[in-house]
């Protein structure tokens, strides 16, 4: 198990190394080769009629003056061992790990990306909660009453649910809760500082997310129930004589919950990379709306940054699923 | 099945858009009796809430993050209205409805700048007893200092214009404040005492006092500047100064105890508190506006959503100023790119496009009014004049016929550019694809992304003789509210470069480049501006650009809010410097 | 299999029901109908026997009998789970003197695992993948005993050891893959009488597993049936697990009992030709390898449109005996053979005895 978590690791860090230098090749090396001088991309990045001199000082100062293995190199080694930069009166030194500076306004990168995390994990994970809880309910009563009334309501909505784009649902649920009936505030606040003004900004954010990923859920658990249920060891457990609650829960839900993990892991894992179009409905300063600066501004430190952290939150996804995975699967072996 | 749930669900949607919009009117009249809207376009005919009260949070809104607080660092035209709350220029504009807001008045300095040597040298006196926030004084070496590191160290304050870099004198062998650390620094700004600051320009230039009112004269003292990273601890020289600032997020001001009103005839220093969020949703921004809870810090109107919803309830109309913002929607004829070069083929693009499709697909009358001239109305220097009239504006396929006969042709095969990323734009370039093959002019549309369109595409001259790039849609506002401002960018030849060009249609004629050269060394405003009529005048007797609209924006006034008055100095902007809260 | 007689009598004859009988378990006219979309499938017709404790019947049929289904009507499982929603079902099942068919869903739960327990035929799926062997036994004895955990556990690693699995404290903490087939069987056993129950269901227990295997746990089911003194229901459609272990037999087709009586007398007198059919198709030890073994022409009926007349006679070689086309035309009914032996079959007793000495007992 253990070596079995090293091995991961390390080929986790090999992987990573794989996204940072094809995220690095696609920004920095195919304008390049699509026939751009250092000196255009440089000149992105100063305000209007720049000067020669000016254009040089740039390209020097975001290091586009050397070829790009040697700006990896430079990027790599930032995030290793940290870098100086000397841009203007001083020379500041950006600790390990550094994801470099903002071409655009000279800002760090990873500090920028450590103070977003919390706003996004606030959003992943409570929207999570939320699909996962109303999304496997609703998908397990579906499940037991097929073609029921109630079946078909929690697919209708489901379906919605996915059809509706966020900028629908999020729009109508920010004019609903924060203008209508104003019971939601709109102001993010960290959970450190007041937990319960944390929840009611997020709240709406959660259930528009939620809605989205709950229709998903609903139709994988009713999918995933529908089988179990007619699995010979359920027929087992009722020979048994246990009650129904406790065959559909333990018996049933706990077999076709093991897939579910599987693709809530993932969705995590892709989410702490940022939601983009929600983050941007509801205002929430998180990873996503800086990778949307980023690409704005073509500020390829950013999008290096976010990129990376949400390659890694993938990988890290990928690899807690897979032991969760072989923790409730005893079938499954690590190997 | 699916169609009819997502009809209801629409239908719930707007039913409660409805809703909301009812109760909010309802909300408005409740609070504050006192506010009842003053009419449609109050804040562009005079100050609308005029109020003295101090107290509250005022809260600004913007959707994007702008280039720096720093004042030495921004170029966006509400950062230059905004900054002047923490960084005092030595000039600025007065707080005024529409051409009103254009006049200049001394901010920093104590008077207007005094002319010598024919316009090339300008002196400006401090006022006395000017302080920081940290209570130390400001000296006119902190001036001189400001627009050193902001026009000369382009390397790390990369995003202001550089107009002192172009037009003081012994600018070229100026290294910039960071690499040069001798004393002396720019030799052509003089600073012969604490309150005084000399100017010493390449040539005569008359509008410098326009120069000046930019944020990069206001101080900034040198021991406190990091470069990039002063934007984190600005210092102060206005009526607020930060509490807090988070890049991308959120800035805080509160007021600064040290800021003395009586030396500053123009600020009130009225709300307790200024909150600046960033990147909020244009949508909330909207809301909020509509709420009068919040300014919409960009001041470029209301989404199109929100603007069928305003102007369709009389009601929520009377809360609406609609404004022109000092640019121009136009069309640039490449005269490098044949059969342009042929002034006949020109006017027969001239005469051809229907005007009013173009307006329709930028948004109808309310986000521009037909253009027929380069100057748009709120800035000095127009002159009403159509020099190619056609009726009802809807393009003459006769006389386009005409002189596209006269200039040897019966038909054309051109391009036609416009931005990716801006979908009004890439609209109206459609509806003049579709006036032009009336005539029998071919236009394939040719998009790119907004972000490079002058480094990479539009503006590099020789792309755009390579591509065959005929026509290239643009629109333009000037840095500072005059003819030269509005002017010299986009028609001078000498200003023509080969990336980031703006010069689309390459224009190089004697005459014009004379006549700007002429104005700019002036002194006579009246003169001046009659200057940059016949440059209005020649320019489109050579019709090398297509003015389509006049652009005009739709602000929501926050009903909350005090002293709010659209300036045509900040493109229609309301005037930032003294607005206030009425309750709460 | 005494009571067969009184009990066959009784067949048709409803208003006499609703009586506790005599025997120990005693089905009567049991009915089985699942409606579909398509038509009303009807898996069970009709079918009626007793048993007594420490007696094996054996039910025999093809797959689609309606064997299985008697047995999970027995136990109260059809009912449960998606297809099990609009079942119909008529009849009687009375088991130590209770009835079932009518009983509460709950009353009959309760008496699942703990008087009547079931093996189902591959333990592999039927045994939980995600639970521990003992955890499994565990659970079922603990729903009907209210014990603790670690009494629950020290009496299934005695039940491991009793169905003779080695190392049971050790490998009761072992999961169902980690198994043997033949141990996985023996574990699913221990779980099945782990409550000591009266009636244990064996529904094909040995048909995934080999040979070898399958001796041992049917010797394993007969030498636990001696020390419990159950009774056994042994669902099958192999004859030579019948011959090795049933008491009697009840042969099942189209979900009608078509011969039932005691083992011997069905092996040495089989009444019906689908029994014949089902005795050729058996291979045996004893048989010399060159003689081919003699399948049941054709496919099991639709158990929605079961054709009419005697539901076997598409596939019977002598449907044509009996004259006026009555195999066709008219249901046959049960009769008594001899004593306890019961046929439905429209061929006469001259016909049958004339066909079995002479064209099938030769070829056996």
């Amino acid at each position: 198990m253990i070596s079995y978590i090293l091995r991961r690791t390390f080929a986790a860090v090999i992987l990573l190394l794989v996204v940072s230098a094809v995220t690095f090749a696609i920004f920095f090396l195919l304008p390049r080769l699509a026939g751009q001088t250092a000196d255009q991309l440089a000149q992105q990045y100063i305000g209007k009629a720049p000067s020669k001199a000016d254009i040089a000082a740039v390209k020097h100062n975001l290091g586009l003056d050397q070829p790009v293995y040697v700006q990896y190199w430079h990027f790599i080694k930032g995030i290793v061992a940290g870098a100086d930069y000397s841009i203007g009166p001083t020379t500041v030194h950006c600790d390990a790990p550094c994801f470099g500076y903002s071409f655009k306004n000279h800002q760090a990168v990873w500090p920028e990306l450590t103070s977003r995390l919390p706003i996004t994990l606030s959003l992943a994970v409570g929207a999570a909660v939320l699909w996962l809880v109303s999304g496997v309910i609703a998908g397990v009563i579906s499940a037991l009453k097929p073609r029921s009334v109630l079946d078909r309501a929690f697919m209708g909505i489901a379906l919605t649910g996915v059809s509706l784009p966020m900028f629908f649902t999020g729009n109508l649920a920010i004019l609903l809760f924060r203008y209508q009936w104003p019971i939601f505030g709109s102001e993010y606040v960290p959970l450190t500082e007041n937990p319960s003004q944390w929840a009611n900004t997020l709240f709406p954010a959660w259930c528009s997310l939620a809605l989205l990923y709950s229709a998903i859920y609903a139709r994988l658990t009713r999918s995933g129930m529908l089988e179990t249920m007619n699995e010979d060891f359920i027929r087992t457990a009722r020979a048994k004589g246990l009650r129904e609650g406790t065959v559909i829960t333990r018996h049933g839900l706990r077999a076709a919950l093991t897939p579910i993990i599987t693709v809530f892991g993932m969705d995590i894992g892709l989410l702490l990379g940022g939601a983009v179009i929600t983050e941007s409905v509801f205002s929430l300063h998180g990873i996503g709306q800086y990778a949307v600066q980023g690409i704005t501004d073509n500020d390829l430190p950013k999008i290096l940054g976010v990129t990376l952290l949400a390659a890694f939150f993938v990988v890290i996804a990928n690899l807690v699923v897979d032991v969760l995975y072989a923790a409730a699967d005893p079938r499954v072996r690590l190997s | 099945m699916r169609r009819s749930a997502l009809a209801a669900i629409a239908a719930i949607g707007s039913a409660s858009l409805l809703i909301a919009g009812c109760s909010k009117a309802d909300d408005n009249k409740n609070e504050n009796g006192n506010t009842k809207s003053a009419g449609a376009n109050a804040a562009t005919k005079g100050v609308v809430n005029a109020s003295d009260k101090k107290g509250g949070t005022l809260t600004y809104e913007l959707s994007d993050v702008p280039d720096s607080f720093d004042p030495g660092n921004t170029y966006y035209a509400y950062m230059y209205n905004l900054s002047r709350l923490w960084a005092r220029p030595l000039m600025t504009f007065k707080p005024g409805a529409g051409e009103e807001g254009n006049t200049l008045v001394p901010d920093l300095a104590a008077g207007k700048g005094v002319p010598s040597d024919g316009g090339k040298t300008w002196t400006y006196k401090l006022r006395p007893g000017l302080k920081y926030e940290d209570g130390s004084p400001i000296t006119s070496k902190d001036v001189k200092y400001a627009v050193e590191r902001s026009n000369f160290a382009r390397d790390v304050l990369s995003l202001g214009p550089n107009y002192f870099q172009q037009f003081m004198a012994d600018a070229d062998k100026y290294k910039g404040p960071y690499k040069d650390k001798s004393a002396k620094g720019l030799s052509s700004i003089e600073t012969p005492d604490d309150t005084t600051v000399v100017f010493h320009l390449k040539q005569a230039f008359q509008e410098f006092d326009y120069l000046v009112a930019a944020p990069q004269t206001a101080p900034v003292p040198q021991a406190k500047d990091k470069g990039v990273d002063y934007v984190k601890h600005i210092v102060s020289s206005g009526s607020y100064k930060f509490q807090s600032y988070e890049d991308g997020k959120q800035a805080v001001l509160v007021r600064n105890e040290n800021w003395d009103a009586k030396t500053d005839p123009l600020r009130k220093q009225l709300p307790d508190k200024i909150v600046v969020n960033l990147k909020v949703n244009p949508e909330t921004i909207d809301q909020d506006v509509l709420a009068g809870k919040a300014i919409d810090l960009a001041g470029a109107g209301v989404q199109a959503s929100t603007q069928a919803d305003v102007v369709t309830d009389p009601d929520k109309k009377a809360g609406t100023d609609n404004t022109f913002g000092g640019r121009l929607v136009y069309m640039a004829i490449n005269t490098k790119v044949a059969p342009f070069d042929k002034i006949e083929c020109r006017k027969a693009v001239q005469y051809a496009i229907d005007k009013v499709s173009v307006q329709t697909a930028e948004g109808g009358p309310i986000r521009g009014e037909i253009a027929s001239t380069v100057l748009p109305p709120d800035i000095p220097g127009y002159a009403k004049s159509d020099v190619y009239a056609t009726s009802g504006n809807k393009g003459d396929v006769a006389k386009a016929k005409e002189q596209l006969k006269a200039c040897g042709k019966s038909s054309i095969s051109t391009n036609i550019s416009a931005r990716s990323d801006r979908p009004q734009e890439i609209d109206a370039a459609t509806a003049i694809i579709n006036s032009l093959k009336k005539v029998g002019i071919n236009a394939s549309l040719k998009q790119y992304p907004s972000g490079k369109y002058f480094t990479d595409y539009a503006g590099v001259p020789k792309f755009t003789e390579k591509q065959n790039l005929g026509l290239i849609m643009m629109q333009w506002g000037a840095d500072w509210p005059s003819g030269y401002g509005f002017l010299q960018q986009i028609l001078n030849g000498k200003a023509i470069s080969q990336s980031g060009n703006t010069n689309l249609a390459q224009y190089d004629n004697k005459d014009v480049n004379a006549l700007l050269g002429k104005a700019i060394g002036t002194q006579d405003t009246t003169e001046r501006n009659s200057l940059y009529t016949q440059i209005d005048k020649k320019t489109m007797d050579d019709a090398v650009l297509v003015p389509l609209t006049y652009f005009k924006v739709l602000l929501a006034r926050p009903q909350n809010y005090t002293n709010l008055v659209s300036t045509a100095a900040f493109s229609g902007q309301y005037d930032y410097l003294n607005i206030g809260v009425a309750s709460k | 299999m005494t009571e067969l007689s009184k009990t066959g009598a009784a067949v048709g004859e409803p208003t006499s029901g609703r009586q506790a009988p005599e025997a120990f378990l005693e089905v009567r006219d049991l009915k089985v109908h699942f409606p579909t979309d398509d038509g009303v499938v009807k898996s069970v017709d009709g079918v009626s026997f007793s048993l007594e404790k420490g007696q094996t019947l054996a039910i025999v049929g093809e797959s689609g009998s309606g064997k299985s289904v008697t047995s999970l009507a027995i136990m109260g499982l059809h009912r449960l789970g998606t297809r099990g929603k609009n079942v119909r079902m008529s009849g009687e099942i009375w088991l130590d003197g209770k009835e079932l068919v009518n009983a509460a869903p709950d009353e009959v739960r309760k008496l699942r695992g703990r008087e009547m327990a079931m093996i189902f035929q591959d333990p592999l799926s039927a045994m939980h993948p995600y639970y521990k062997i003992g955890d499994q036994i565990v659970e079922a004895y603990r729903v009907h005993h209210d014990v603790s955990k670690k009494v629950a556990r020290k009496r299934a690693i005695e039940m491991l050891d009793r169905v003779g699995i080695p190392e049971p404290a050790k490998r009761v903490d072992g999961y169902p893959h980690e198994f043997s087939g033949g141990m996985r069987q023996r574990a699913m056993i221990a779980m099945a009488l782990v409550n000591n129950p009266e009636l244990l269901i064996a529904d094909e227990p040995t048909t995934a597993l080999d040979v070898t295997v399958q001796a041992q746990i049917l010797d394993l089911i007969r030498d636990l049936q001696k020390e419990f003194g159950s009774a056994v229901i042994m669902i099958t459609h192999d004859l030579g697990v019948v011959a090795e272990i049933a008491d009697d037999v009840l042969v099942m087709y189209g979900g009608r009992c078509v011969e039932r009586g005691p083992a011997g007398e069905v092996f040495e007198q089989p009444q019906h030709p689908y029994t014949w059919g089902l005795l050729g198709s058996m291979p045996r030890i004893d048989r010399e390898t060159s003689e081919r073994l003699i399948p049941v022409k054709g496919s099991p009926p639709s158990l929605i449109n079961v054709p009419s007349g005697c539901a076997f006679n598409p596939r019977c070689p002598y449907a044509d005996i009996p004259k006026g086309n009555v195999t066709r035309t008219v249901r046959p009914e049960l009769e008594q053979v001899s004593t306890g032996h019961w046929s439905a079959c429209h061929l006469s007793a001259e016909d049958r005895q004339r066909i079995w000495t002479e064209e099938i007992a030769p070829k056996l």
